[in-house]
């Protein structure tokens, strides 16, 4: 059973609680994007065999969105944080690049 | 003299002999510098399509390439329900391809794989579904595949050890599909590499691919844990690793990867003969022929590569199915397993050309592939060996960017 802390009331709920949302850090395509950034942001996924970033809401609890880090090879947990957020915070990706030295995702690096 | 082929002859003579004639059904290979055509993935999907390549179009200098064993993925842990039944035209033709060529799959590769075709109800249980499945019987018909939408009344005759008065989704109806059901996942992977195999095809165990390299746009060389192997045309049939394997060659694909549960019972002895679905309660079962109920319900929320799903989702199931069959609520459970499933956003399959030359792809079969092995594997042997198939032709992957959906997702709640 996944288990995540809840960044914005604090609960820790485990997954009966909790609503998945996909992918995080998906960014939008704009008026004028072309067809196949239309097709990345709608389609394109990155899958990876590793450390992942999605969306969670707290549905059954405070009802709010947030994001969270996670390992989908180990599930290991590597921490949850707000919505309102572009890109994992510095503490997360610290917490990943511990366990797998070099790791680099996308921009992010 | 050795035992080859299977039959009732060959039976009674090594019986009569203490059965020391059998040969191995497949011959262990180490891998050559070069093939014409790799696949990746000894699974169902990508055995059938090394199967039909030799067979169909005499392209015989071929390696399958497994990291773990033969049939250890998703077609040995899925509970083998066999229907063609879909919605959409591109699905009843490549689905019926496939469930026909299942009605004589056993003589054709002189194995045994157990094809039932016991019947495949899926129940409406809401108002919703019943205008769904009577859309899908019409669109069936027209197809060419012959499903009707049945009575309540008949449902009960089908299978006595239903409720059907609910309490919380009473049985209105369901859709019926009297030559679909199941057949045996182990002896179909086995029965195509057994004939794999007499081909002169080598089928390489426990060799996993670490990096794909390509020139000037074309596929060379796949880097596996035995080593380099040079070829022409390469095959990537993984499922579940399907986006892993597509960033080693330099692409992305439209994929999740899931977990999707089952479980058995304990046997007991014959209650049911046709195979039930019960999508809006999200629980299907069936009986094997040891007389344990097969079990299966949906996938999990979260992107997973473990082959381990949550415990709600089996509870859910499980619940579901003690509402809609009373006497299975104090039978024990035997075992409970999961596979890494292959999510498409319509949840219809790609079958397609890459942005590299010379590779293909064979995945998105998600949580319903079993039953669509050797017709996928036919379409997929004409695309590579011709460059293109009428059956494959609606699977490319460019669909998702041209709008042209194959929309699954409404017509199978749960797609098994
Ligand atoms: C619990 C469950 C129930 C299901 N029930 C049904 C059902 O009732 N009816 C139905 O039609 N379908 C069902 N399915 C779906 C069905 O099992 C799959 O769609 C189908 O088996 C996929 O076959 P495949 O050959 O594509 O993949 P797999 O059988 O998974 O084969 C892929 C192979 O690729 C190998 N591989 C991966 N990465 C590499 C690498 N880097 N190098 C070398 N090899 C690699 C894997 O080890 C694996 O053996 C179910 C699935 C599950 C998990
Ligand atoms: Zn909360």
């Amino acid at each position: 059973m996944l288990i995540l802390t809840c960044p914005c009331c604090g609960v820790t709920a485990d997954e009966t609680e909790l609503a998945g949302g996909g992918e995080a850090h998906v960014r939008r395509a704009g008026p004028g994007a072309s067809e196949s950034e239309v097709e990345d942001y709608l389609f394109m996924r990155e899958n990876p065999r590793g450390p992942h970033f999605e969306r969670w809401r707290h549905a059954y609890g405070c009802g709010k969105w947030f994001l969270a880090a996670r390992d989908t090879a180990t599930l290991e947990v590597f921490g949850t944080y707000p919505a309102q957020t572009t890109e994992p915070p510095e503490h997360i990706r610290a917490a990943i690049t511990e366990r797998h030295p070099g790791w680099r995702w996308r921009d992010f690096s | 003299m050795s035992t080859r082929r299977y039959s009732a002859f060959a039976l009674a003579r090594e019986a009569l002999r203490d059965h020391l004639g059998w040969q191995r059904a497949w011959a262990k290979a180490s891998p050559k510098p070069r093939y014409d055509v790799i696949i990746v993935g000894a699974g169902g999907h990508g055995l059938a399509t090394a199967y039909y390549l030799g067979k169909n179009f005499g392209i015989r200098n071929v390696a399958v390439l497994e990291k773990g064993w033969l049939g250890g993925g998703n077609t040995g842990r899925n509970t083998t329900i066999i229907r063609s039944n879909y919605l959409q035209d591109p699905s009843a033709a490549i689905y019926e391809k496939s469930r026909a060529l299942y009605e004589t799959l056993s003589q054709e590769l002189n194995y045994n794989v157990m094809f039932s075709p016991r019947g495949v109800m899926m129940l409406a249980q809401t108002e919703h579904e019943v205008r769904g499945y009577k859309r899908t019987a019409h669109a069936n018909s027209i197809q060419g595949v012959t499903t009707e939408f049945i009575s309540p009344e008949r449902v009960k005759e089908l299978v006595p050890i239903i409720e059907l008065k609910g309490p919380r989704y009473p049985v209105l109806g369901a859709l019926w599909q009297a030559r679909g059901g199941t057949a045996r996942h182990d002896a179909v992977a086995w029965g195509y590499a057994r004939a794999c195999s007499d081909m002169g095809m080598d089928i390489i165990q426990n060799c996993e691919v670490t990096g794909i390299r390509s020139e000037g746009g074309q596929v060379t060389v796949v880097e596996t844990s035995k080593g380099e192997i040079g070829c022409g045309k390469l095959g990537l049939v993984v499922a579940g690793h399907s986006g892993v394997l597509a960033q080693k060659a330099g692409f992305r694909l439209p994929i999740e990867s899931l977990a999707l549960q089952a479980l058995v019972s304990e046997p007991i002895k014959p209650c049911m003969d046709v195979v039930v679905m019960a999508n809006t309660v999200h629980g299907y079962m069936s009986q094997s022929d040891k007389g344990e109920m097969v079990i299966g319900g949906g996938t999990d929320a979260f992107n997973n590569y473990t082959q381990r799903g949550s415990f709600h989702h089996i509870e859910e199931t499980v619940r579901a199915l003690v509402e809609t069959f009373p006497m299975i609520s104090r039978l024990k459970m035997l075992r409970q397993w999961g596979g890494i499933v292959d999510m498409t956003g319509d949840r219809s399959p790609i079958i397609s050309k890459t942005p590299v030359d010379g590779i293909f792809v064979n995945c998105g079969w998600g949580t319903g592939g079993f039953k669509a092995i050797p017709g996928s594997g036919w379409a997929m042997a004409e695309l590579m060996a011709k460059g293109h198939s009428p059956l494959s032709a609606a699977f490319g992957m460019e669909r998702f960017r041209e709008g042209r959906f194959i929309d699954e997702s409404v017509a199978a709640g749960v797609a098994h």
